[in-house]
C-alpha cells in the first residue's frame, strides 16, 4: 500500500486540513492525520485543490511533433497543475475516426502524467461539410464526448444542426469555434481602432457574435448541448448571458490570454501576439472578467497552442495564430480574477477543474477532496512570484506572450492518482518509473 | 532617429527638420553638378519584396545622388519570391554590410520587424508596407503642400485637405493623415463608408461621404489609387458609380477654389478615381510630387545616415 499526507495545506473553502491518499484515493481529510509508513508532504502556506482539468488543449500529435507531443504536452500540463487535458481534433491526420482518437488516447496513457482526453472531430478533415465517424469515436476505447472542428468554424448551419442533434444519442456536445468565414476572410487581428491605424485585416466581433447566436437558437431548437470555445467579446457574453436565462443548455468559455491582453499589443508587429480569435479590446477583457466571475462563462480553457520558431519569427501576416497557455494559466486566472477579488478560491477551483470535467463528462476529474475521490491535486503557493522565461518551458515550444511578465501565484505541485507528477519545477517520469 | 518607419515615431520638430532638409536638397540638385558626396562609401540596399518602380527609381536617384552605393534586391527572380524568410534575407544584407535599407513590403509592419528583431543592424527605411504606412511619401506631399501653400511658414497650420478614395487599404493615406495634422493642417476624408476602415472615428480627421460637399473649401485636393479588384470585394458597385460619386472630373475640378491644387501619389488609374482632364490641369502638381520625392528621399537617408542631424545639405 501507497500512502501519502498532504499536511497543512489550505483547501479553497479556507479550511486547513491535512489529506491522506492510498493508492491513489483520497481515504481522509482532517487534521492532525497520521499514517504508518505514510511519505508526509508539507502544504503549509499552500491552497490545495481539484487537479486542473483542460477542456481546449493542441497536442499536435499525430503531424507536428516538431511543436508539441502528448508527452511534452502533458509535461507542461502537470507542471501547469493539470491533471486532465482535451486534445484537440485539428492534427494531420485529423482526429475524425476511431482510430486516430484511439492513438492520441493511448499515447496520453503512455505519457501517464495526467489523463488525455481525445476531442473528436465534428466533419471530415474539419472541412465543415460531411459528419465525421462521431459514433465510432464515441464508441472507441477514447469514449469521445467532445466533439470539434476547432480552428474551423462549423459554419454551415445544417451541419451544425445535425451535429448538435446527432450527440445526443451519446450525451455528447458541439465545441464550436465560432467564426463566421465570409466576415473573416484573411482577418489578423481584432478590428477596431488599432487594426485601423496597424493597417491589418480586422476580425470584427460580430463574426463571433452572429455564430453564438445563430447556434444558441439552434442547440434551442433541437434540445441539445453546446459549448462555445474560446469566447472574446463583450457582446458574446452578453448573448451567453440571455441564452442562459432562456433556458438553453449552452456553456462557455475564455482563455487565459483573452483575461489578460489586449488588441493594444499588436502595435509591436510582434506575432506572438497573434491568436485566433484574437485579442480584443479592454472593454472586451473587463466583460470576459464579469462573467466568468458570475458564472455566464463557465470555464478557462487554455486554448494551447504551440508553434515551432520560424512560424512566429515572421511578418505579422504570414505567421501562425496561437500562443502557449498550460504552464502559465492558473497563474494568469489567479492574477486577473482572485488578486482582483473579482473570485474567491473556490470559484477558481470550480472554473478550472469542476466545471471543465462535467462539461466534458470526465468521470473522477474536478471532484471535491473529499474521502472516496481519486488524489487528482493541485498545490498552489499564492505568493511565490515568478518572471516567466521562456527557456524554461516545458512545452516543446516557445511561443508564449507572457515572457517576461511577473505572476504572484504557482503552481508547486501536482498529484494525479496520488503520484506527485510534479514538485518543485521536477516532472516525473513517465507512467513505468 | 534611427529608422524611418512610421510617422507616428517622428516628432513635428523632427518632420520640419526633414521638411527644411529636403528644400536644401532641391537647391542642391538644382545645380549643373547634382551629386553631392555625403554618403560615399555607404551601402544602401533597396529590398523590395513588392512591385513598385516609382518609389524605388526615387529612392535609387536619391541615394546615388548623394553618392551612396545602391544593390537593388527585388522580389521577382531574387529568393524573397522563393519563400526566403525575412530574417533570412535581412541576415544575408546585414552580412553584406548595408548600411541602410529601404524595404517595400506587401506585409502591415514587415519594416518594424526588420528594425526590431536585431536581424540587422543598419537603419531601415520604410517604403510602403501593406496597407499600414508609407512615410516617405507624405513627407513629399507635405513638402509638396508647403510649397505651393506654405506662405513661408514652416509647417501647414490652417491648410485644408481632403483625402479622397480608398482610405481603408492606403498606406499613404495612412501616413498623411499622420503627418498633415502633425503639421497643423485640416484633413478630411472623403470616401464611400465601406473603404474607410472601422476605428476611423478615432482618427483626427473630419470624415465626408459627400465629395461635392466638401470640394469648395479645401485647399488640397489628395486623389487615392483606387484598385479596380476591390469590386470584386464589394466595396464599391462598379467602377461607374465609384467615379460618379468619388472620381475628380472636370466639373469637380471648376468647383475649387482659384488657388486650390490636385495631388495624386501614382499610379493614377485616369478615368476611375482622377480624370485625364483634371490629371493634367493647371492644379495638378502631380509631376511635381515625383520630383520633390527625390530631394525628401535624400533629406531621409542624409539625416539617417550622414550621422548629423545639423542642416549642412550640400557639404
Amino acid at each position: 500500500m501507497k500512502r501519502t499526507i498532504i499536511s497543512g495545506g489550505t483547501l479553497p473553502d479556507g479550511t486547513q486540513r491535512d489529506i491522506l491518499i492510498v493508492d491513489g484515493v483520497i481515504t481522509a481529510v482532517g487534521e492532525n492525520l497520521t499514517a504508518p509508513d505514510a511519505d508526509v508532504i508539507s502544504a503549509r502556506g499552500a491552497i490545495v485543490m481539484a487537479g486542473l482539468v483542460d477542456l481546449h488543449t493542441h497536442l499536435r500529435e499525430p503531424g507536428r511533433e516538431d511543436s508539441e507531443t502528448v508527452l511534452s504536452g502533458s509535461r507542461a500540463g502537470v507542471k501547469g497543475g493539470y491533471v486532465a487535458l482535451s486534445a484537440m481534433a485539428n492534427t494531420s491526420p485529423v482526429a475524425d475516426t476511431a482510430g486516430v482518437v484511439e492513438q492520441v488516447f493511448r499515447l496520453g496513457e503512455s505519457a501517464g502524467l495526467l489523463d488525455v482526453f481525445p476531442i473528436g472531430a465534428v466533419t471530415q478533415g474539419i472541412e465543415g461539410k460531411v459528419l465525421a465517424e462521431i459514433g465510432a469515436m464515441a464508441d472507441s476505447a477514447a469514449r469521445v464526448r467532445v466533439f470539434s472542428d476547432d480552428g474551423n468554424c462549423v459554419s454551415d448551419p445544417l451541419v451544425m444542426r445535425r451535429a448538435l442533434e446527432y450527440v445526443k444519442k451519446f450525451g455528447g456536445v458541439i465545441a464550436q469555434h465560432a467564426q463566421e468565414p465570409a466576415l473573416t476572410a484573411g482577418s489578423q487581428m481584432n478590428e477596431g481602432i488599432v487594426s485601423s491605424i496597424l493597417g491589418l485585416k480586422g476580425w470584427p466581433a460580430v463574426a463571433e457574435e452572429a455564430i453564438i447566436a445563430r447556434d444558441v437558437l439552434l442547440a434551442e431548437h433541437v434540445g441539445a448541448r453546446l459549448h462555445i470555445c474560446h469566447l472574446t467579446t463583450a457582446g458574446g457574453v452578453e448573448i451567453i448571458r440571455w441564452a442562459k436565462a432562456r433556458g438553453i443548455d449552452v456553456t462557455a468559455e475564455v482563455t487565459p490570454h483573452h483575461l489578460l491582453l489586449t488588441d493594444e499589443s499588436a502595435r509591436s508587429y510582434d506575432p506572438i501576439f497573434k491568436v485566433n480569435p484574437p485579442l480584443r479590446t479592454q472593454e472586451d477583457v473587463m466583460a470576459l472578467r464579469n462573467g466568468l466571475a458570475d458564472g455566464t462563462i463557465d470555464i478557462v480553457a487554455t486554448d494551447h497552442a504551440p508553434h515551432p520558431v520560424e512560424s512566429k519569427e515572421c511578418e505579422w501576416q504570414e505567421a501562425a495564430f496561437g500562443m502557449l497557455g498550460l504552464e502559465h494559466a492558473l497563474s494568469i486566472v489567479y492574477a486577473t480574477m482572485v488578486e482582483t477579488g473579482l473570485m474567491s478560491w473556490s470559484d477558481l477551483q470550480d472554473r478550472m477543474s469542476t466545471a471543465p470535467a462535467r462539461i466534458g463528462g470526465y468521470v473522477g476529474h474536478g471532484r471535491e477532496l473529499a474521502v472516496g475521490a481519486p488524489a487528482h491535486i493541485t498545490l498552489i503557493n499564492p505568493k511565490a512570484p515568478y518572471r516567466v522565461d521562456r527557456d524554461q518551458l516545458l512545452s516543446k515550444s516557445r511561443n508564449t506572450p507572457f515572457h517576461g511578465m511577473e505572476f504572484s501565484a504557482a503552481v508547486v505541485a501536482t498529484f494525479f492518482h496520488g503520484r506527485l507528477v510534479y514538485s518543485d519545477s521536477i516532472v516525473a517520469e513517465g507512467k513505468s518509473a | 532617429m534611427k529608422h524611418l518607419l512610421s510617422i507616428a515615431d517622428l516628432s513635428r520638430e523632427e518632420a520640419i527638420s526633414i521638411l527644411d532638409t529636403a528644400m536644401h536638397m532641391a537647391k542642391a540638385s538644382d545645380t549643373p553638378m547634382k551629386k553631392l558626396p555625403t554618403l560615399r562609401g555607404r551601402t544602401i540596399v533597396n529590398l523590395f519584396a513588392e512591385d513598385s518602380t516609382r518609389t524605388r527609381i526615387s529612392f535609387e536617384a536619391a541615394a546615388k545622388r548623394l553618392s551612396a552605393d545602391v544593390i537593388n534586391f527585388s522580389a521577382k527572380g531574387s529568393s524573397v519570391s522563393k519563400g526566403e524568410s525575412l530574417k533570412d534575407t535581412a541576415q544575408t544584407l546585414q552580412a553584406m554590410g548595408a548600411d541602410a535599407v529601404i524595404i517595400r513590403h506587401g506585409a502591415s509592419g514587415a519594416p518594424a520587424r526588420l528594425a526590431d528583431c536585431q536581424w540587422m543592424s543598419g537603419a531601415v527605411i520604410n517604403a510602403g508596407d501593406g496597407t499600414h504606412e508609407h512615410p516617405s511619401q507624405a513627407l513629399l506631399d507635405a513638402f509638396t503642400i508647403r510649397k505651393h501653400l506654405g506662405q513661408g511658414r514652416e509647417d501647414l497650420q490652417g491648410i485644408r485637405i481632403a483625402i479622397v478614395g480608398d482610405v481603408l487599404h492606403s498606406r499613404v493615406a495612412r501616413s498623411n493623415v499622420l503627418l498633415l495634422t502633425k503639421l497643423g493642417a485640416h484633413v478630411t476624408l472623403v470616401a464611400p463608408p465601406t473603404l474607410l476602415p472601422v476605428g476611423v472615428e478615432s482618427w483626427p480627421v473630419s470624415i465626408s461621404y459627400d465629395f461635392d460637399a466638401v470640394l469648395e473649401s479645401v485647399d488640397v485636393v489628395m486623389m487615392l489609387r483606387v484598385q479596380l479588384e476591390r469590386m470584386s470585394e464589394l466595396f464599391f458597385p462598379n467602377a461607374r458609380e465609384y467615379s460618379r460619386y468619388f472620381g475628380l472630373n472636370t466639373a469637380r475640378l471648376k468647383k475649387l477654389h482659384p488657388g486650390a491644387i490636385v495631388m495624386h501619389p501614382g499610379p493614377m488609374n485616369r478615368g476611375l478615381e482622377i480624370t485625364a482632364e483634371s490629371a493634367d490641369s493647371a492644379r495638378s502638381v502631380i509631376i511635381e510630387q515625383v520630383a520633390n520625392g527625390v530631394s525628401v528621399r535624400m533629406a531621409i537617408l542624409y539625416l539617417l545616415l550622414a550621422g548629423d542631424t545639423s542642416i549642412e545639405a550640400g557639404a
